[in-house]
């Protein structure tokens, strides 16, 4: 197996009391895009940070294109272009002005620097706006311009924070596309952050979902939900005609049955899981109860799912190690 | 050259380049602000109004033989005044601080409002490197600033006077110079530190405007204020006794970087000064009403001189300190 590009050993961060990050393992292969999925706060920057050497950690160490983060900081920035989430550009510069500035911070030579920030401002879709001021750009534009600036210094692996947040759903799409299309075409490794799953979803080859410092899972969609869920990994929600009153006298007789781990109905909606794909059955006790059937729907499991199941309800870390 | 060697050297072409780079759009962002032309005006405005003042006024003080350094015309000019406006080094006493505020309240704290200086840190360069930039930057433009107007002064005299200047003069104009340059180096250094401290740039601004104004009006009285109510009536003193509460109530004034500046300037400036502190009737006995050389001048002003440049170095220490232990994040 390749040595991963990435290494994250038992990194932990603390401050003061609060565990920002919390032994956090993870690797990155060369060319992959991995995911980092996870809500606010889970401590998806700070880890970032960590391993541009921004930040040292309390233990543990970051590995970057066999550098250590922290003590080989130079090192592996020369290597590694970082868009944080709020990227910012000096206003009264022109977009080109800015790239220069930072080509020519990373010591690139002067004589082909004009030419390829030239170029690159062109892979990113700029051409036209590189004589602008920055002040003018739109969030879209910036965010753009972020990805020619690291373009610029050739890196071998790109970090994006949040490279999503506050562009419109075409722009996301399109620049999720570029982001794709750069790390096919020029084998760039790629780690980025969000909170927002779809667009995860869209282009990680990886994704680990990080809560509360930790990663609770990795691995493309299909393992994550086997890790997640394991065994109870069929649903069936069934929407019948009329409300379902409390108590429901066919409730008991379902739970008799081996398959169904547990049942919960809601108004004229009931919701099985099933440790087997049991939905034919359901149907025919169903019409042979006299329940009129509108809709039967069997859930494979999403991203959003998963994602309902850990961030949204404040209870995670418990739900997480009843499932485990 | 082996390739190690010249992996080497370009290693450190690319280290001092980033410094360098950095200073460079340093200098060219404080040239074309407009904060900068409006400062310069500020300075550029006193000069001119001190100088008007002074030429206006030199033909008598020339004449008057009864000043020893009536003879030092250049020397004259910046100091003599028609008491309408005070002279320049007076006024640069308290506008100099102005204008190391005004080039480095922001220094920080912009970048970091704007989201740039992340963006700076994830590049290859260290970050004692930004610092530096920003001080020497703004540095070497108030250095011009102030040469620039040192030499336009003396070759104004030299064209409209014709009179010849003293490598003496030239000495003491040149230490004035200096010290100025240190002056506002010192609040420069100070401005920049609070501008690590605090995230926003108005609240770094105030801060530092609130302790120039501190310093330049308030401590004075402030000191006065205590002392009168806690020293003894200087009537009922020996002379030894009032000398000694004199000079407690002297060094008590020179904390505030101010009096430091004031002082060592008049003595650069004025060669008769012979004493910051007050002098006894057996100390000036036998001395002859005469400018001093200006390695004595310069002797009188060296505590003082390294006082500011030690208060210059420790705010500056400070804010590398405090900068390099910072997380930054956006």
């Amino acid at each position: 197996m390749k040595d991963p590009v990435i290494q994250l050993r038992s990194l932990t961060k603390r401050y003061g009391n609060h565990l920002a990050v919390d032994n956090l393992n993870l690797q990155v292969h060369k060319g992959e895009i991995f995911g980092l999925l996870g809500p606010n706060g889970a401590g998806k920057t700070t880890s970032i940070l960590m391993m541009l050497g921004l930040t040292e950690p309390t233990s543990g160490t970051a590995t970057v294109c066999g550098y250590n983060a922290t003590s080989d900081a130079i090192k592996v920035k020369k290597k590694v272009g970082y868009m944080p989430d709020s990227v910012g550009f000096y206003d009264h510069m022109t977009a080109l002005d800015n790239l220069l500035y930072i080509g020519r911070l990373n010591g690139l030579p002067e004589r082909q620097l004009k030419d390829k920030a030239v170029r690159v401002l062109d892979v990113v879709g700029l051409a036209e706006a590189g004589m602008k001021k920055t002040a003018t750009f739109s969030r879209g534009m910036k965010q753009r311009l972020g990805l020619a600036d690291l373009l610029i210094k050739d890196p071998e692996v790109i970090i994006l924070d949040e490279p999503t947040l506050g562009i419109d759903p075409t722009g996301v799409k399109d620049f999720l596309a570029l982001i794709r299309k750069l790390s096919r075409e020029q084998g760039l490794t790629v780690l980025l952050s969000s909170h927002h799953l779809h667009h995860v979803q869209q282009v990680c080859d990886r994704v680990g979902i990080f809560v509360e410092g930790r990663v609770l899972a990795e691995g493309n969609q299909a393992s994550l939900a086997q890790q997640l869920f394991g065994k109870n990994g069929y649903m069936t929600s069934i929407v019948v005609e009329n409300d379902l009153p409390h108590p429901w006298p066919l409730e008991a007789i379902l739970k008799a049955w081996e398959a169904i781990d547990d049942i919960s109905y809601q108004g004229n909606t009931i919701e099985f899981r099933c440790s087997r794909n049991i939905t034919p059955a359901l149907v025919r006790f169903f019409v042979e109860n006299d329940c009129n059937i509108i809709s039967v729907n069997q859930k494979n499991y999403e991203l959003d799912d998963i994602y309902q199941k850990y961030f949204e309800t404040g209870t995670s870390k418990r739900d997480y190690k009843k499932t485990v | 050259m082996k390739p190690a060697q010249v992996k080497e050297i370009t290693k450190k072409q690319s280290e001092a380049g980033a410094f360098a780079v950095m200073l460079s759009k340093e200098i060219t962002d404080h040239i074309r602000s407009w904060r900068f032309v409006v400062l310069i005006a500020l300075i550029v405005l006193t000069f001119i109004a001190a100088m008007y003042s002074s030429l206006s006024n030199i033909m008598p003080i020339t004449g008057n033989s009864h000043d020893p350094d009536h003879n030092l015309l250049y020397l004259k000019l910046l100091t003599v005044t028609d008491n309408s406006i005070p002279p320049f080094h007076i006024f640069l006493s308290f506008l100099a601080p102005l204008l190391g505020i005004g080039l480095g309240f922001d220094a920080i704290n912009s970048e970091k409002n704007n989201g740039t200086l992340i963006r700076l840190m994830a590049q290859p360069v260290y970050r004692d490197n930004l610092l530096l930039a920003k001080f020497s930057s703004a540095l070497l433009i108030i250095s011009s600033l102030f040469i620039v107007l040192a030499l336009l002064m003396i070759g104004a005299g030299l064209i409209l006077t014709g009179v010849r200047i003293e490598p003496d003069e030239l000495f003491r104009i040149g230490g004035f110079v200096f010290i100025t340059i240190t002056y506002v180096a010192f609040w420069l250094s100070l401005s920049m530190m609070l501008s690590i401290v605090f995230r926003q740039t108005a609240t770094s601004a105030i801060t530092a405007i609130g302790l120039w104004l501190f310093f330049t009006i308030f401590y004075q009285i402030i000191v006065n204020l205590f002392l009168r109510s806690l020293l003894p009536d200087t009537s009922q003193l020996t002379q030894e006794q009032a000398i000694s509460y004199n000079d407690m109530v002297l060094n008590i004034l020179r904390i505030s970087p101010n009096q430091l500046y004031t002082d060592s300037v008049t003595t650069l400036l004025m060669p008769s000064v012979r004493s910051l502190g007050p002098l006894t009737m057996e100390q000036m006995a036998g001395a002859i009403p005469s400018p001093l050389p200006f390695t004595q001048s310069l002797m009188i002003v060296w505590p003082q001189f390294s006082g500011l440049l030690a208060c210059m170095t420790c705010c500056f220490a400070l804010a590398y300190c405090l900068f390099m232990r910072r997380e930054v994040r956006s």
